[in-house]
């Protein structure tokens, strides 16, 4: 893009004093935080501490009242900002899977960069296949996602959000809604990606998964960010009083 | 604080086994929209046995004292119904065909507006579809009627615009209000998560509502479209009191020409009931089959 001076050694989103409500009720009141590239950052918090909100406005699925989010250098919250550009560098996984039902495995993989992106089928295909074996789904790529698990499904929805190459994962709770047996699975395969350098950026309340795979953890409570730091000296050396008593609560 | 009395807990319950009370999908207030094909199906075969016992055998005591017998009436209808059928049901099939095909394509595009994030183009639609769907279709169908010349010239080319065109039109409207709300209902049934999903995956709104959206709803949508054609098939009767040559209109045709006798009332306009009968029936029996199909998977 034009203008664009951000370079690998910035952050690579970057979220200044953002404020959002929704009506009378403000969710974020000043939220700052800084990822760089191939970081893997957990926000955790309790409830309605806005931490949702926070990861779906680095996607532009909220908008912000003041502040600024910047992903590469974008800004997102700008009127002007082309939103393909966008999307195309921020993946996003939900609670809720939201896979296409009336698609198999494959073809939700695949119909974002072929209608989208407009790239050629078969290569498309191609890639596809194999992100469906790197989340060990092989063997269902034609299963619709009402035939699969949920932790099945979750691994889909990871594919497809990968399949269009970005830059920055966002994962929003994604094995809230997952029986304990399927959990396991989803986790291992966000460690895999970690692993490879993809930047992450999780809301989880897998505290012993946060504390795994994190580089940084942030502590969101009523709509700021509390705390934050390092895992082992956030779980073991919290200096906040509320981020003591949410962890002893949790742990 | 004062705690709320549980039978059961609290107090005695009138049973002291634990009642599960059948869970009602419909909410209270909600509009069914198989009404009709519910009802329509709900009669009980022998209602309609005993009424054909009734039709053939109770009115021969009833008139045995005239000179012109029941039975006499039975074979005017014999000899008039090839007539009925074929110039006059028939028409009225056809008219609901074109009724339905210009509502579904007229009611689809209105669906779509009510949908529109723009509100120059949602609140007109709103509007339209509300007329038209709270307005007694006898109304549109006169007020279409008068409203249409009998003739138009387009670029020197003179139309005739015949009476069925009328009634077709008049027809097609309270369908496409009704189908616009079944589109709109059924877009707004897709979970929003669907439309978030599409959104971070960068597909464009279009592309979502055509893509992803349209395709799940198609099939939510053609067992209440079904029960729509079975409503708009019994209403097409109305046509006759503009002079459309259809059922109706024929079967007064015949009895006049048969002298404009009262015997002749119950039997042909009583086939005019069962040929409706026969005919949406079937239509209302797999309405119900499709939606019980598609209510169990997605």
């Amino acid at each position: 893009m034009e203008n664009n001076t951000w370079s690998d050694d910035q952050p690579i989103v970057s979220i200044q004093n953002v404020h959002k409500s929704f009506g009378a009720l403000e969710v974020l009141k000043g939220v700052s935080l800084d990822v760089m590239k191939g970081e893997v950052i957990c926000i955790i918090g309790p409830s309605g501490s806005g931490k949702s909100t926070l990861i779906r406005c680095i996607n532009a699925l909220n908008d912000i009242q003041a502040g600024s989010i910047k992903v590469e250098g974008l800004e997102v919250h700008d009127s002007k900002l082309d939103q393909l550009e966008l999307r195309k560098r921020v993946g996003m996984v939900f609670q809720q899977y939201n896979l296409f039902p009336h698609k198999t495995a494959l073809e939700n993989v695949m119909m974002a960069p072929i209608k989208v992106l407009k790239q050629p089928k078969d290569e498309v295909e191609k890639r596809a296949r194999a992100l469906i074996e790197k989340v060990r789904l092989q063997g269902k790529e034609d299963a619709y996602p009402g035939e699969l698990s949920g932790g099945q499904q979750q691994r889909v929805a990871i594919a497809r959000s990968l399949a269009m190459n970005p830059d920055v994962m966002l994962f929003d709770e994604v094995t809230a809604a997952l029986d304990p047996e399927t959990v396991k699975e989803v986790l291992v395969t966000i460690k895999d990606l970690a692993e490879e350098g993809m930047t992450c950026i999780l809301v989880t309340h897998e505290m012993g998964f946060a504390r795994e795979i994190a580089d940084h953890i942030y502590f969101t409570d009523r709509g700021v960010i509390v705390e934050h730091g390092p895992p082992d000296t956030f779980f073991d050396n919290a200096s906040d009083p509320r981020t003591r008593e949410f962890l002893s609560q949790i742990l | 604080m004062s705690m709320r009395s549980i039978p059961g807990i609290h107090s005695h319950g009138k049973t002291d086994l634990p009642v599960l009370k059948p869970f009602n999908a419909r909410a209270a207030g909600e509009a069914d929209d198989l009404l009709f094909s519910r009802w329509l199906v709900s009669i009980p075969g022998y209602v309609w046995f005993m009424a054909i016992i009734g039709l053939v055998v109770g009115p021969q005591f009833a008139w045995a004292a005239t000179s012109y017998t029941y039975s006499d009436a039975l074979e005017a209808l014999v000899k008039w119904m090839p007539f009925i059928v074929k110039s006059g049901f028939l028409f009225n099939v056809l008219i609901s065909f074109f009724a339905m095909l210009i509502g579904t394509f007229l009611g689809v595009i209105l669906g779509l507006m009510q949908i529109s994030p723009n509100r120059f183009i949602k609140v007109p639609a709103q509007i339209i579809t509300q007329t038209f769907r709270n307005s007694p279709w006898l109304v549109l169908l006169f007020i279409v009627l008068l409203a249409l010349p009998f003739e138009m010239t387009i670029a020197g080319v003179t139309i005739r615009i015949p009476d069925w065109m009328k009634a077709v039109f008049g027809l097609c409207l309270p369908i496409m209000a009704n189908i616009a709300e079944i589109v709109r209902g059924a877009v707004q049934s897709v979970p929003s998560g669907q439309w978030e999903a599409s959104e971070s995956l960068a597909f464009t709104r279009q592309q979502t509502l055509w893509q992803i959206i349209l395709p799940q709803c198609f099939r939510r949508m053609i067992p209440p479209w079904m029960n729509w054609y079975a409503i708009l098939t019994m209403a097409t009767p109305l046509c006759s009191l503009l002079g459309v040559e259809e059922i109706i209109t024929l079967s007064r045709q015949a009895i006049e020409a048969e002298n404009n006798r009262p015997e002749l009332l119950v039997p042909f306009y009583g086939f005019a009931l069962l040929i409706f009968f026969a005919y949406c029936y079937p239509i209302a029996r797999a309405t119900l089959a499709l939606e019980r199909r598609f209510a169990v998977k997605l």
